[in-house]
């Protein structure tokens, strides 16, 4: 006895049997092949396509609280930036005295500010398990404070969106200051290593490539779990019905409240896989616009199904590093085209459309 | 005024009382309303001197309903007349200005929100149909189930074989056993209005607010709605708001009239008919 309204896509198989392939495939792509073989492929683009499968995490993310809730957050990148943040303190501290400076304990831009000290927020940060711990709980908790004031007063719709994107431009022009503690402007960057590894090793560098897509995987299969479960289907009741879901006995606050905090973890977690391999993290993480980019990814890839969001990221991304090179001037103009094309032609993104196919 | 200062005094004297009991010193602890709700009394809902204005207008204005257990009284009223509005209350969707409003013999639904208030035993169909469109109809009733609501047990229960059958008797009872696996936006309208009072069958409610349930129906479709209605009333205690005084006539032993939001007459349909004063503001003689 089957009633559910979603049969279980290809797409939602297809794309686990893509990321474990690419799992499997780059690396061998990258250490098996000789450098003079045509599918060999460099380190750098390792790293990137493991950039932008963080990135697809953040997407995913996003589309948990957009697609199956309803939230439009215009505010992930903050979330994003703070598991990025502590992740970098961790990167920071490992690097010891071999900074500029050779303070053993401070870092670079701690000296040049003539601190004497580390500050308290920076205590336990040189342990790993700590430094992975903030990187759940920083996000977690800022989207759980957020939620409970903005929920509980029954912020929706625009207004909410607005508000998320105010949270993340307020945490910007916070870090972008100095006396913050987090390297201001410059924000944390020169890496040397991580757990022992350096960063500048190919290895590690295929290490954290599989670390980011297996992170997708298990997020993935979380998501997948969650969103099938009948607190899924609550999520999708609010969604579309928010005071019908409340009138049938479900508490609409809570459900937002704990799919919003446990989307922002997600995100924190895409940070801090991503920092490392992007070698530097700073303020700009948290620019109003990088929100409202990840939403266009989520938007194209098509928001309301896990696999859409996944797609949309690294298709974006993709042609961002391509147009970027190509003609650095028109990537933003191409980036306002693709929303335009994706919203008046493609309402429920690529994957609407290759699902319209495979229907047929 | 005086009613107010007397609620103030009743709360604060049982939030006292509440306080200074050993076995409540964990409030986090105590079950929800529902273990609570005592319903020796027979009259099951009380409102007392309600008052509600929206920016000066008087939408209800010293309302005393009363409803008994068990029973189906009918609601009508021309427009405005305020008869949402009053479900709107009882729901917890409105506050009112002043006025008592309580379930059973103990529970103060000014106290409860609104999902408090659907798992004390209040169940409401809406006047427009809102079922969830991308759920399957199966996962309507679903979601509806008198059930934990909690976000942790929604994310691990499995249904068993008990709620499986009353999904599927509810779905018998409404008429709708064909239609499990379809969606529910592809309904038609009554099918719509059937899956509502499903809903509301499966939240397994003490009172069912029902809004104009036959509104957009065919006759034929009205007559199984009825029947659905009366079979309803003994087991549950139905408030049915409607405009179609045919269908009124054919399912209601009590009528309440409803006029610029205060009661304006109660009783047998037969009388409410031959009411003057009825006659003359609603059925517009």
């Amino acid at each position: 006895m089957n009633y559910s309204s979603r049969p279980v896509s290809i797409l939602d198989r297809w794309i686990v049997v893509a990321i474990i392939l690419c799992l499997i495939a780059v690396p061998i792509m990258n250490q098996v092949l000789p450098s003079s073989h045509a599918l060999h492929l460099g380190v750098f683009n390792v790293t990137q396509l493991g950039k932008f499968l963080c990135l697809a995490l953040l997407a995913l993310s996003v589309d948990l609280v957009w697609g199956y809730l309803g939230i439009l957050s215009l505010g992930h990148g903050a979330f994003f930036a703070l598991g990025g943040y502590a992740m970098g303190m961790y990167l920071m501290r490992q690097i010891g005295s071999r900074g500029v400076y050779g303070n053993p304990d401070l870092p670079d831009f701690m000296v040049f500010l003539n601190w004497q000290e580390l500050p308290w927020f920076w205590t336990g940060m040189e342990h790993f398990p700590i430094a992975m711990i903030m990187v759940v709980l920083a996000p977690g908790l800022l989207a759980f404070l957020f939620g409970w004031f903005a929920f509980r007063s029954r912020v929706n719709g625009v207004y909410l969106s607005i508000i998320t994107q105010a949270m993340t431009f307020a945490l910007m022009l916070a870090f972008y200051r100095n006396e913050m503690g987090f390297g201001g402007n410059n924000g944390l960057t020169d890496f040397k290593d991580i757990l022992g590894f350096s960063l500048q090793s190919d290895t590690t560098r295929i290490g954290l490539f599989l670390c980011s897509g297996i992170a997708l995987l298990i997020s993935y299969f979380i998501c997948q779990k969650l969103t099938r479960s009948r607190a899924g289907r609550v999520a999708q009741a609010i969604r579309d019905a928010e005071s019908r879901t409340r009138f049938i006995g479900f508490n609409v606050e809570n459900y937002k409240l704990w799919l919003f905090t446990f989307s922002a973890m997600l995100a924190g977690i895409a940070g801090a896989l991503y920092v490392p391999q992007a070698g530097i993290i700073n303020p700009r993480e948290m620019a109003p616009l990088g929100s409202i980019e990840i939403v266009i990814w989520v938007a194209l890839g098509g928001r309301g199904t896990l696999y859409g969001p996944i797609i949309g990221a690294l298709i974006v991304n993709y042609a961002k590093s391509w147009f970027t090179v190509a003609f650095p001037e028109f990537w933003i103009f191409a980036l306002g085209a693709l929303f335009v094309v994706s919203t008046l032609f493609l309402p429920r993104g690529i994957t609407g459309l290759l699902q319209r196919r495979s229907d047929q | 005024m005086s009613s107010s200062g007397q609620k103030r005094g009743h709360v604060e004297q049982s939030q006292a009382g509440r306080f200074l009991r050993r076995d409540r010193v964990f409030n986090f602890l105590i079950p929800d309303v529902v273990d609570r709700l005592d319903v020796s009394d027979p009259v099951l809902l009380y409102l007392e001197d309600v008052n509600v204005a929206f920016d000066g207008f008087k939408a209800i204005n010293n309302l005393n309903f009363y409803v008994d257990s068990g029973e189906l009284r009918c609601l009508i009223g021309a427009n405005g007349a305020g008869k949402t509005t009053m479900m709107d209350i009882i729901t917890g969707k409105t506050r009112p200005d002043s006025g008592t409003v309580r379930f059973g013999r103990n529970v103060d639904l000014l106290d409860l929100s609104e999902s408090q208030i659907a798992r004390a035993g209040i169940g409401r169909k809406f006047q427009k149909p809102t079922v969830f469109e991308k759920l399957s109809v199966f996962e309507n009733l679903e979601l509806a189930m008198a059930d934990d609501k909690s976000v942790w047990n929604t994310l691990h229960c499995k249904l068993n074989s008990e709620q499986q059958d009353r999904i599927a008797t509810v779905a018998l009872t409404v008429g709708l056993p064909e239609q499990l696996g379809q969606l529910g936006g592809k309904l038609s309208h009554g099918q719509k209005q059937w899956l509502e009072i499903g809903m509301l069958l499966m939240q397994e409610p003490l009172l069912l607010l029902v809004d104009e349930p036959v509104a957009g129906m065919t006759h034929q479709e009205m007559d199984k709605t009825g029947e659905l209605l009366l079979s309803l009333a003994g087991t549950h205690t139905v408030v049915v708001v409607e405009h179609d005084m045919e269908f009124v006539r054919s399912i209601a032993n009590r009528v309440t009239v409803l006029h610029q939001g205060s009661v304006l007459a109660e009783g047998q349909m037969d009388d409410i008919a031959q009411n003057e004063e009825v006659r003359r503001v609603y059925l517009g003689e």
